[in-house]
């Protein structure tokens, strides 16, 4: 605590040193955040990239990198790994800003739009002949606040089933589920009990809070909306979200929740050998993309298919969609070279080339429409399933706000009680919730709450 | 100017007017600060419905982990001033832990007591008891995070080892010929003269206290099976069920989460009245139980 106190000091002393010196960096031709005429040549400068990339993945990243340069031999390019959140907000402040940066976390487009600390991109993209149309609508979605766009969206990540094919053969079951009926008829089938009654092996984990499992890569299965056209909360309006909660609370009640804790207790960490679905203790479950990737090098001999998520059995035209997030990337504004950043940025996030080559190192989504159709990506009929599951018209992300991932954290937070049995009143809680969600909203924003 | 003055002030003085002055401000790290009056008190203790558990958890601390932690260094100390032998080994081995980051005790911690896989609850099962979740508890999760602290008690117990050795033969042996027994020489010899300490104990573990982040932060997330990096806004602070939201990881969450520093100065501010307040209170009451060696009641 109190090295948080000192850190709240700290920024606070930062930040009034760094507003009593005014701003810095915004003058020159090219660093005043307007775009100089088309057709004006580049000119020459040495520019900083920070990702949040590190050992193999930054090797991809300066792959890429290096094809810029090639095009573009007057700019060199510096790339920074390692980066996360709180070094892009402390360099927002002062101190050395990057030409461009990078985040892992979409969530937080809403707080560098919002404020400012990243430049608008729209007058480039207009200058430049860019429509965000190339992206599809959940990128474009998490990468603006309010109609201003800050970021582009540099490579995705899209949720999808992951099921063992050799327990579904040893089961007799022959695909995926596609409705949650049957996800969760699959799942008894599959689930194994020891003698003692505790789990051997999973169907399928309903819990969230565990591994990957969020209302977010939960929601799509039920066509859940966050907010409605004002940016309220609708997690209790929206029937959809106590239509999931309700079927995800039966199954863990048929597992037992006690049961269910042990069972993920005795579990290995998701990102490492240990993985449950990786070691056949999981015969399904919901996963990001990479998976493939993990998979491919952790244990190359498994027998697995990937599928989109099952759907309502009352709303079956949702099956093919998931949810998404991604990486975002941006120009801060106290960036020294905005043109020569632009261009990397334009070159990383748009350009098929720069798409294709990141998306096969990384096993990520690659985000623009056409990339994703490039008959370079490596060949894959598993990573293809999230490709489909990116472009489809039913993919959803989670609402950009000025507070962070605060609707989340405070569902998480709810349905944490709910699957334990401790809220007995779901659309109450779940209308105080959207209470609070909203309430939060408006203070993070510096309004009075109502 | 004397220099201490210059530490102060730089290090002291003007980051908590900052602070104060920024708990009436909407501030979310990135644009200047702005004026919103008494905003963000009134959200606290009007519509922050986590602020409530979060208080609850620390207090529940303050009160039931901070006299044990005493209790519990002071046993250990006593019991060392006893022993006969090997008493070098016996202090190292009970202040090694003090040593340990608390991080890398906290993950010790969620991998002994994990419930299917951990030492702690293998072994009752031996005895045929089926022991409790833990960390995935609501119920159990402090308790857990009070072992944790108690099994770092190092500090603590190296300074009541020194207030025990201070405490002058005569006095004991005064105690005996008066036929004190051994309960009584603890309670009217001890206890009297190593008071100042136990104060200071009290007090600094009170602070401790009301600062826990570090132990809740990666006790929850770890056992919550979702600790895969520090924004992941699934990872769940405060699982299970809230019972390790303290204040200090509700503060965090608040300011470098939600980016909403304005409301986190505000917690802080609080936080600041009320340690101050419960440190008063044992001060004041120490008056009827702390003796000061060559200083009257």
């Amino acid at each position: 605590m109190r090295r948080i106190t000192m850190a709240i000091a700290t920024a606070a002393t930062l930040a009034l040193g760094v507003a009593a010196c005014g701003g810095t960096g915004d003058s020159g031709s090219s660093n005043d955040g307007a775009p100089v005429s088309k057709g004006t040549k580049l000119e020459a400068a040495n520019i900083t990239l920070w990702v949040g990339f590190t050992q193999r993945e930054l090797g991809v990243v300066k792959d890429a990198v290096k094809q810029f340069e090639a095009a573009n031999p007057q700019v060199h390019v510096k790339v920074v790994g390692g980066i996360n959140d709180d070094k892009i907000i402390a360099a927002s402040r002062g101190g050395k800003s990057p030409d461009v940066a990078q985040s892992f976390s979409a969530d937080n487009a809403g707080a560098f739009c919002g404020s400012g600390a990243w430049i608008n991109l729209k007058p480039y993209m207009d200058r430049d002949g860019i429509s965000d149309a190339i992206f599809p609508p959940a990128p474009r979605a998490y990468t603006q606040v309010d109609g201003t766009r800050c970021a582009l969206p540099m490579l995705a990540d899209a949720y999808g089933l992951y099921y063992n094919e050799a327990m579904f053969k040893k089961a007799g079951l022959s695909g995926p589920p596609k409705t949650v009926s049957q996800l969760v008829d699959y799942a008894k089938k599959l689930t194994v009990k020891n003698p003692d009654g505790t789990l051997k092996v999973v169907g399928f984990n309903p819990d969230m809070g565990w591994y990957s499992n969020t209302p977010a890569n939960f929601g799509p299965m039920f066509g859940g909306k966050w907010v409605d056209d004002q940016g309220k909360s609708t997690l209790g309006s929206d029937p959809a979200w106590a239509k999931l909660l309700t079927w995800q609370k039966q199954l863990i009640d048929w597992y037992g929740y006690d049961n269910l804790v042990k069972f993920q207790a005795g579990l290995g960490d998701e990102f490492s050998t240990s993985n449950a679905f990786e070691k056949g203790r999981l015969a399904m479950n919901v996963d990001g993309e990479w998976r493939t990737a993990f998979i491919a090098n952790e244990v190359p001999n498994m027998q697995y298919g990937t599928a989109p998520v099952p759907v309502d059995d009352d709303n079956q035209s949702l099956y093919g969609g998931g949810y998404t997030t991604g990486n975002i990337i941006g120009i801060p504004k106290r960036a020294q070279h905005k043109e020569q950043a632009w261009a990397l940025l334009k070159f990383l996030a748009t350009a098929d080339k720069a798409q294709v080559l990141l998306s096969n190192g990384l096993r990520n989504v690659p985000t623009t429409a056409s990339s994703a159709k490039s008959p370079d990506l490596k060949p894959d009929a598993k990573f293809e399933t999230f490709l489909k599951i990116f472009g489809n018209s039913h993919t959803t992300t989670t609402p950009i706000t000025a507070a962070g991932s605060a609707p989340q954290e405070l569902f998480n937070s709810f349905v944490d009680k709910w699957q334990a049995g401790r809220v007995k009143d779901l659309q109450g809680g779940l209308t105080d919730l959207d209470k609070q969600i909203d309430a939060q909203l408006a203070n993070a924003q510096g309004e009075q709450v109502p | 100017m004397a220099p201490w003055i210059v530490g102060f002030s730089v290090f002291i003085a003007y980051p908590l007017i900052t602070t104060v002055y920024l708990s009436f401000t909407h501030y979310d790290l990135l644009e200047p600060s702005r004026w919103i009056g008494l905003a963000n008190y009134d959200y606290m203790f009007s519509h922050d419905k986590q602020i409530w558990p979060a208080i609850y958890n620390t207090l529940w601390l303050v009160v039931i982990m901070v006299p044990l932690k005493v209790m519990f260094a002071f046993g250990v100390a006593l019991m060392l001033t006893r022993a006969r032998a090997g008493v070098g080994i016996f202090r190292t081995i009970f202040y090694l832990p003090a040593l340990a980051p608390p991080v890398a005790a906290a993950l010790g911690f969620v991998y002994i007591l994990n419930p299917a896989t951990g030492p702690v609850n293998g072994a009752l099962r031996l005895v045929g008891i089926d022991g409790p979740l833990w960390f995935n508890s609501p119920t159990w999760s402090k308790p857990a995070l009070t072992l944790l602290l108690l099994w770092g008690v190092g500090n603590t117990m190296i300074i009541f080892l020194a207030a025990l050795v201070d405490v002058p033969r005569s006095l004991y042996e005064s105690a005996s010929l008066d036929g004190a027994s051994a309960w009584q020489r603890l309670r009217w010899v001890t206890l009297p003269s190593i008071s100042p300490v136990i104060l200071f104990a009290a007090v600094v573990g009170t602070i401790e206290a009301l600062q826990l982040f570090d132990q809740a932060y990666v006790g929850a997330t770890v056992a919550a099976g979702s600790a895969s990096s520090a924004g992941d806004p699934s990872n769940d602070l405060g699982y299970p069920e809230n019972s390790t939201l303290f204040y200090p990881v509700l503060l965090y969450q608040q300011g470098f989460r939600f980016f909403n520093m304005g409301y986190a100065a505000a917690m802080a501010v609080l936080l600041l009245v009320v340690s101050f307040a419960i440190t008063m209170f044992i001060v004041r009451n120490s008056r009827r139980w702390v003796h000061y060696a060559g200083v009257g009641r």
